[in-house]
């Protein structure tokens, strides 16, 4: 027995990683105030923060002085990380789900790591009204699809309106019946909303042909169970509040709709996402109780794109919606700091309103407050830190931590370069080499 | 049996290999009306057999081409699909060349007009003598393919067939070997439901939920006719219901743990085709208790590529660790097999084997992955896969040992038939139907003929 207890206690010792203390930082808590201090880290969970905390023993020290930690960055709308984004041969496609293909080797995930990212809500496309279900994942680099996941979080669905599910009636942008593209409704945003209710109809009734079935098992009947569909199963889970609705919308008239769709539907609509002219009806939006995750400052890409404006963000912030920032690109999700820097010029937020644009507030969207989005004793030790403000445009990241694990440090990065170039081009000339010398006719060819 | 048939021969102190025991240096095998009548190093050579001196002469079993179209004329081999978008390892991926079946004229618009399926299709009832590509495959010293109707998603029941015969149904030797799953997509947007990788996913998963809602509804209806609706016929689902085994294409690791779990999930028999990164993949797979195919079509790089293009590091490093990856299996208990991918040339075939037995693979467990692990994986290891008393004499005779640049295939004998080997076809780049073979006689030549 005394060797088993033993070894277990070996291998406990080696499992429990030791504790990291990040010192010198100057702290961006977001939800607690900002001071200059340090952050204990242990087991993959913050323990303290403070501008004076007792380092234990055995801790691993990070010395951040001049540098500033700041909670991981969210971004609650991004298609890295997955095989495929779009099933757009259905205006409904509720059956696909971004689970299924991701990718964790997709380099983007590594480049939104150095872009201080450590949480992304990776959505389905919007070529479709009801579009499929959407993961939110920990960038986990390194790790197998299944360990990305962020494990307890709300699973979604992606939902969208306007001219992506109405575009010509096919999402490839071809006129109705060009070629052999056949059209697909719908071809107008009158079309989207009936797609949306009657899936919702739909929905119901194969609610109501499950529960008739469990009554009819319950009273001692012999039953066969409904056909399993699983493009209703997830409007199922919306309409019973387990699935979070974020939907892709632009103009003011087509947000409403939606939120009436839900209303008489009796379910919720999480987030709207790019939502260009919430500022026009950010009162319905906060009354909803709907999240909103915009852009900055990116607009008339497309007509239904016209009428935005850089102060939206603030507007519906001070409106009383929870607003985020996304990226909606792998490229833009490498600075959404930059990105939620430009609401205190356009729109007067603060330094805090506005990292909540990229932290707290797509937390709370994607109900993971408990989990990230600050530096809180209890919270996910989730950190980036960057070597200068993250609201200055020069900052650069410098380290960061996922569950109290370092998964990007900008000086390992650059040191490794050199040794990447060398084993690269070991690996080009071996493969050139041996093209040259099975070519066809490399025997014939006389020695030179 | 053709009446000219010798039906008794007799190979007569030759190396034999039987791969389901050692090695004999001198040993002699009896065939007898297309059974190996007996095996051993002291038999006594019957006074009815033709007699064929083994002298410098090595006798394995037949090879068995473990994932192949082989006897269905007009199909191209079976690749994997898969990639897609995204970064990372995708990029080798093979195109998928294989469109939906043309019976479908309307884009499918959701699962329940079953896309891209034919289930139903069993190789079975699809092969035959015809197919030039045999005397190729015979010439690469196969036997046997497990051959498969290679189109749309789930493309068919794939049958045991040996590669030569007086009638098509001479070839069958198991008429259930599985079904086929490709990720074939109807082709971007506007082909119809499902054109993506997760749409073909959630499709497959609708179809098996659906096979067990159909199997549950006419057990019911069986036990209670009356007052009860009967369930409709589907032959689809009757397709996925008959096939003992699914198999699923894998190209990159992403692949190997994304259908292990998802075969998982929806309780399948999953065996796993592809694998070029089977490499860095055994320790999903050894945790999985998982049996793949290993297909001997290395990715390479495209000879006609743009010379200025930069491949990243994985895509690099798997063209130079493809061919490792037998060896890696095998270290780590991973069953496999290895196929031909439509390599329709013995050289090209030979030096492919040749490639993973110089990155570590024995000798040994190549010749057993295309002639034992086959059998075992479909289940006919009973009849197929070695030189045993009573087994289908499917036999594959060489002057040399196997996959060696030299080697010579003397003959092969399928169903206790023998075949001597024609002249090499031409190559023909990466196509695998051949044009150029000439058709041979099916009935076989006196030794000194």
């Amino acid at each position: 027995m005394k060797p088993f207890l033993v070894t277990c206690a070996f291998a406990a010792s080696m499992l429990a990683a030791p504790p990291i203390v990040i010192q010198n930082a100057t702290v961006l808590t977001v939800t607690k105030g900002t001071f200059t201090g340090s952050i204990l880290i242990r087991d993959g969970k913050i323990v303290e923060a403070g501008e004076k905390i007792l380092v234990p023993a055995d801790a691993k020290i990070i010395d951040a002085t001049g540098q500033f930690a700041m909670p991981g960055i969210i971004d609650c709308h991004s298609h890295i990380a997955a095989d495929s984004i779009n099933e757009g041969s259905v205006s409904v496609s509720s059956m696909v789900g971004i689970e299924d293909v991701l990718n964790p080797e997709d380099i983007a995930i590594y480049r939104a790591l150095a872009g201080g990212v450590t949480v992304a809500n990776v959505l389905h496309g919007s070529a479709n009204s009801i579009g499929g279900k959407c993961t939110v994942i920990k960038l986990r680099w390194g790790k197998d699809a299944h360990d990305m996941i962020f494990e307890g979080s709300m699973p979604g669905i992606k939902f969208a309106l306007g001219e992506n599910p109405k575009r010509a009636g096919n999402p490839s942008g071809q006129r109705i019946g060009a070629g052999n593209v056949p059209p697909r409704y719908p071809a107008t945003r009158m079309g989207v909303e009936d797609v949306i209710r009657q899936a919702f109809t739909d929905a119901k009734a194969y609610q109501q042909s499950w529960k008739e079935y469990n009554e009819k098992v319950a009273a001692g009947e012999q039953a066969l169970p409904p056909r399993r569909d699983l493009k209703l199963e997830p409007l199922v889970e919306v309409l019973e509040g387990k699935r979070l609705v974020h939907s892709h919308c632009y103009r003011a008239d087509e947000i409403l709709m939606l939120l009436r769709v839900a209303d008489d539907f009796g379910f919720k609509i999480r987030t709207l996402q790019h939502v260009l002219e919430g500022y026009k009806v950010a009162k319905e939006i906060a009354a909803h109780g709907a999240g909103a995750s915009t852009f900055s400052d990116w607009w008339s890409y497309k007509v239904e794109a016209y009428d935005a404006i850089p102060f939206n963000a603030a507007i519906m912030t001070r409106k009383g919606v929870i607003v985020s920032l996304n990226s909606d690109s792998a490229e833009l999700m490498r600075h959404l700091n930059d990105e939620a820097a430009k609401t205190m010029k356009y729109g007067g937020l603060d330094e805090t309103e506005a990292l909540s644009l990229i932290t707290i507030n797509p937390a709370r969207q994607l109900m993971l407050d408990k989990r990230v989005g600050s530096i809180e004793p209890g919270k996910d030790a989730d950190i980036t830190i960057f070597d200068k403000h993250p609201l200055s445009n020069f900052a650069k990241v410098e380290k960061v931590f996922v569950d109290g694990q370092l998964y990007f440090d900008r000086n390992n990065d650059l040191a490794e370069r050199a040794a990447r170039e060398v084993e690269k081009k070991k690996m080009t000339d071996k493969e050139k080499e041996q093209q040259r010398r099975t070519a066809p006719g490399a025997q014939r060819r006389p020695a030179a | 049996m053709n009446a000219a048939t010798p039906t008794v021969i007799a190979i007569h102190n030759a190396r034999v290999v039987p791969v389901s025991g050692p090695a004999l240096a001198r040993g002699t095998v009896i065939v007898r009306n297309g059974l190996i009548e007996a095996v051993g190093a002291d038999i006594r050579v019957p006074a009815d057999a033709w007699v064929i001196e083994g002298d410098g002469l090595t006798v394995y079993p037949g090879m068995i081409d473990a994932l192949s179209t082989f006897g269905i004329p007009d199909a191209a081999p079976v690749t994997t699909g898969g990639g897609g978008r995204g970064g990372g390892g995708g990029e080798q991926a093979v195109t998928q060349p294989i469109a939906p079946p043309p019976a479908t004229t309307l884009p499918a618009r959701g699962p329940e007009d079953r896309p891209s399926t034919t289930s139903w299709l069993k190789a079975a009832d699809l092969v035959k003598l015809t197919d030039r590509r045999l005397d190729a495959a015979r010439a690469e010293g196969f036997t046997t393919a497990v051959t498969f109707p290679p189109r749309g998603i789930f493309a068919g029941q794939g049958a045991v067939v040996d590669l030569a015969g007086e009638t098509s149904g001479d070839m069958v030797v198991a008429d259930s070997a599985g079904q086929l799953v490709t990720f074939a997509t109807a082709g971007g947007f506007g082909g119809g439901f499902p054109n993506s990788l997760m749409g073909v996913m959630a499709y497959i998963r609708q179809v098996y939920l659906d096979a067990e809602h159909y199997r549950d509804a006419k057990q019911f209806y069986a036990a209670h006719p009356r007052g009860v609706q009967r369930p409709e016929y589907d032959r689809a689902l009757e397709g996925v219901l008959a096939s003992p085994r699914v198999l699923f294409p894998a190209t990159r690791r992403i692949d190997v743990d994304r259908l292990l779990r998802f075969a998982n999930e929806l309780h399948l028999k999953a065996v796993l085709y592809g694998l070029p990164e089977g490499y860095r993949s055994a320790d999903l797979l050894k945790k999985a208790d998982a049996t793949v195919l290993v297909s001997l079509r290395w990715p390479e790089k495209a000879r006609d590529s743009d010379p200025d293009e930069m491949d990243n590091m994985r895509a690099l490093e798997v063209r130079d660790r493809a061919p490792s990856t037998p060896a890696v299996l095998a270290k780590n208990g991973v069953k496999f097999a290895l196929y031909s991918g439509g390599i329709d040339r013995r050289a090209d075939l030979f030096r492919a084997v040749k490639k993973a037995i110089d990155a570590g693979l024995a000798s040994e467990d190549a010749v057993r992955a295309m002639t034992l692990t086959p059998a075992e994986i479909y289940g006919v290891e009973d009849r197929l896969g070695s030189i045993e008393k009573g087994k289908i004499a499917n036999l594959l005779v060489t002057k040399g040992d196997l996959f060696q640049d030299r080697t010579e295939v003397k003959y092969v004998f399928v169903d206790g038939v023998k075949f001597e080997p024609v002249e090499e076809p031409p190559a023909t780049g990466r196509s695998g139907a051949t044009e150029a073979t000439p058709p041979t006689s099916e009935v076989p030549r006196g030794e000194n003929q």
